[in-house]
């Protein structure tokens, strides 16, 4: 029996977030753009349609502001997550399997349902939508590769209106679809394989899908194969239910300017210190050694260039923001150079263990209870009252290299301070 | 200072599903209530009935249009989105890129946003006009 596998993702995320509380977006160009305001993460239809291309400096089109009264938002996380979450909860209840790919992007496992593939998808976009206000996309089909193309071809072509599944064609309605859709469409095909396909006279996702495996296997890779298998409705690829534990954990920033004093990367050194000490201990890890690294803006030719990274291993594995942050520092010390303008810095913790298989050094005095404890309240605290309730002093405390949010909207779901209004 | 520590695993919480203990054992008597115990009383389990579609609003400081229902300005409004708008339920609405509190009022095809505050109009909705309904006010919270 073949499966019945569901792609859906919500329509321009972000911006469809912003407007849920703030109506007056509706309609109108909107872009919200990365933490640095740098460059357009999410983009409304109506920014899609002057041309506004994914990734692009919010300066090269900032134009578009005055002829069309673009507008321009920082990214709120606690907005979008909090909204992602509540869209991944109302999804779950749709199938026995549920794997969260992304903030935005979640495959469900309806496989034996007896259910009209697109009347479900039709429940499911219409639930979401009427819950939290989102427009999603559904695309439904016989493995995750397919369910992809799905969701692509219920985007893109809108006679589907937003749920498209493979079973409400025939045969060979769904060969001329699959005849009609560039082979780089395909999940996994990208730009470079893409080129290696047209070379082979592959262009189309009918092509690969009529590609001999085994031929395909040995001049590609069983990664090849397994997608050539799932395009021909086999199902490869199991939903991943739970996030695998991290083997490594990193937390890195751009800064919103250039930073030259040492004292200004120890502040920010520390912070990601703290937040991936806190991710850390969230899965019940401990890491044996921290590695830091700074880098200069490769982008600027004129700056001159630095870029170092240093491992500090730990004597005893460790999940205490104290002694990770010690050991960064140190190792911070070792590399800092002054007379560069960095742009960068982060801090990679790796030899995740549990934590409670870590065995303390034998003349140490370091007490690790009092360190459990006082880590554990620390993250109780931050958990209930917010993030960065409880921090540290070596962390800094006004950031002045912090990223730029200075347009970000009002974190209207997890903030008494800051709901929406209603007149 | 011990030269040997013990590692106990039991130091780091297990998540369990059942609490083995649903109060810390008092160090004096054996409280008669122990076995009777009930949770106390959380407000928001009692507001909020469908936690993914429910979002707090405040109605603005300037909004006297629904006073006879008892919505004040600076009010908290326990919006549920998972509700039915239906005629006659008090609603958060969209008009104009803003958002409104009105009761809805549908008879037949005309639908109307009503005040309830003589000093202030209803917003009937015409024809072709677009109305965005974000869901309906479960709850009003108000300090007297």
């Amino acid at each position: 029996m073949s499966c019945a596998i569901a792609l859906v993702d919500g329509n321009n995320f972000y911006v469809s977030c912003e407007r849920v509380f703030n109506p007056a977006l509706e309609r109108r160009p909107v872009v919200v753009l990365s933490n640095n305001d740098g460059c357009v993460v999410s983009r409304s239809n109506e920014a899609k349609a002057l041309g506004i291309k994914m990734g692009v400096p919010y300066f090269e089109v900032k134009h578009f502001a005055k002829s069309h009264g673009l507008v321009w938002l920082s990214s709120n996380y606690a907005l979008y997550g909090d909204m992602s979450a509540r869209m991944m909860s109302i999804l779950g209840a749709f199938a026995p399997e549920q794997e969260i790919y992304s903030i935005d992007e979640c495959f469900l496992d309806f496989t034996g349902m007896v259910v009209d593939q697109v009347a479900h998808g039709r429940d499911i976009r219409a639930r979401v939508l009427q819950y939290t206000g989102i427009k999603t996309c559904v695309g439904i089909g016989p493995s995750k590769t397919m369910a992809k193309l799905a969701n692509h071809i219920a985007k893109k072509q809108p006679q589907f209106r937003g749920v498209f599944a493979w079973n409400a064609l025939s045969a060979s309605e769904q060969a001329a679809m699959m005849g009609s859709i560039e082979v780089g469409e395909v999940w996994g095909i990208g730009r470079r394989l893409n080129a290696r396909l047209a070379t082979l006279g592959i262009r189309t996702v009918l092509e690969l899908k009529c590609a001999d495996p085994a031929v395909m296997r040995r001049r590609f890779s069983v990664v090849m194969e397994r997608t050539i298998a799932e395009l021909n409705g086999t199902a490869c690829l199991d939903l991943e239910e739970v996030a695998s534990r991290k083997e490594q954990i990193m937390c890195s920033r751009s800064f919103g300017r250039q930073v030259t004093t040492l004292a200004e990367l120890k502040e920010a050194v520390m912070s990601y210190i703290v937040r991936a000490a806190a991710r850390m201990r969230e899965q019940g890890s401990a890491c044996d050694s921290v590695t830091v690294f700074i880098q200069t803006n490769q982008f600027k030719a004129d700056d001159r260039q630095y870029s170092r990274s240093v491992l500090v291993p730990l004597s005893v594995a460790s999940d205490d923001t104290r002694r990770l942050g010690a050991a960064a520092q140190h190792g911070l010390a070792s590399i800092y150079r002054p007379g560069y303008r960095y742009k960068k810095a982060g801090v990679i913790l790796t030899g995740l263990q549990p934590v409670a298989a870590v065995q303390d050094d034998l003349f140490s005095s370091y007490d690790r209870t009092r360190s459990t404890k006082l880590m554990g309240a620390i993250d109780k605290i931050n958990g209930i009252y917010g993030m960065h309730t409880v921090s540290f002093a070596g962390a800094g405390i006004r950031k002045p290299w912090r990223m730029l949010t200075n347009q970000m909207s009002p974190r209207y779901t997890t903030s008494w301070n800051e709901l929406a209004v209603v007149a | 200072m011990s030269f040997l520590t013990p590692v106990w695993a039991s130091i780091y919480p297990i998540k369990q599903p059942l609490p083995l203990f649903s109060d810390k054992v008092p160090a004096g008597f054996p409280s008669p209530a122990t076995d009777h115990m009930d949770q106390r009383l959380d407000l928001a389990e009692h507001v909020v009935t469908h936690p993914d579609a429910t979002f707090f609003l405040r109605v603005k400081s300037d909004s006297y249009s629904m006073t006879g229902a008892g919505i004040f300005p600076g009010d908290l409004l326990v919006v549920d989105r998972s509700l039915e708008p239906k005629s006659g339920r008090v609603v958060v609405a969209s008009i104009n890129g803003e958002l409104t509190v009105k009761r809805l009022h549908k008879h037949g095809d005309a639908i109307t946003l009503k005040a309830e505050n003589p000093a202030y109009q209803d917003i009937s909705i015409k024809d072709g006009q677009e109305l965005m309904i974000c869901g309906v006010v479960a709850f009003v919270v108000h300090a007297p």
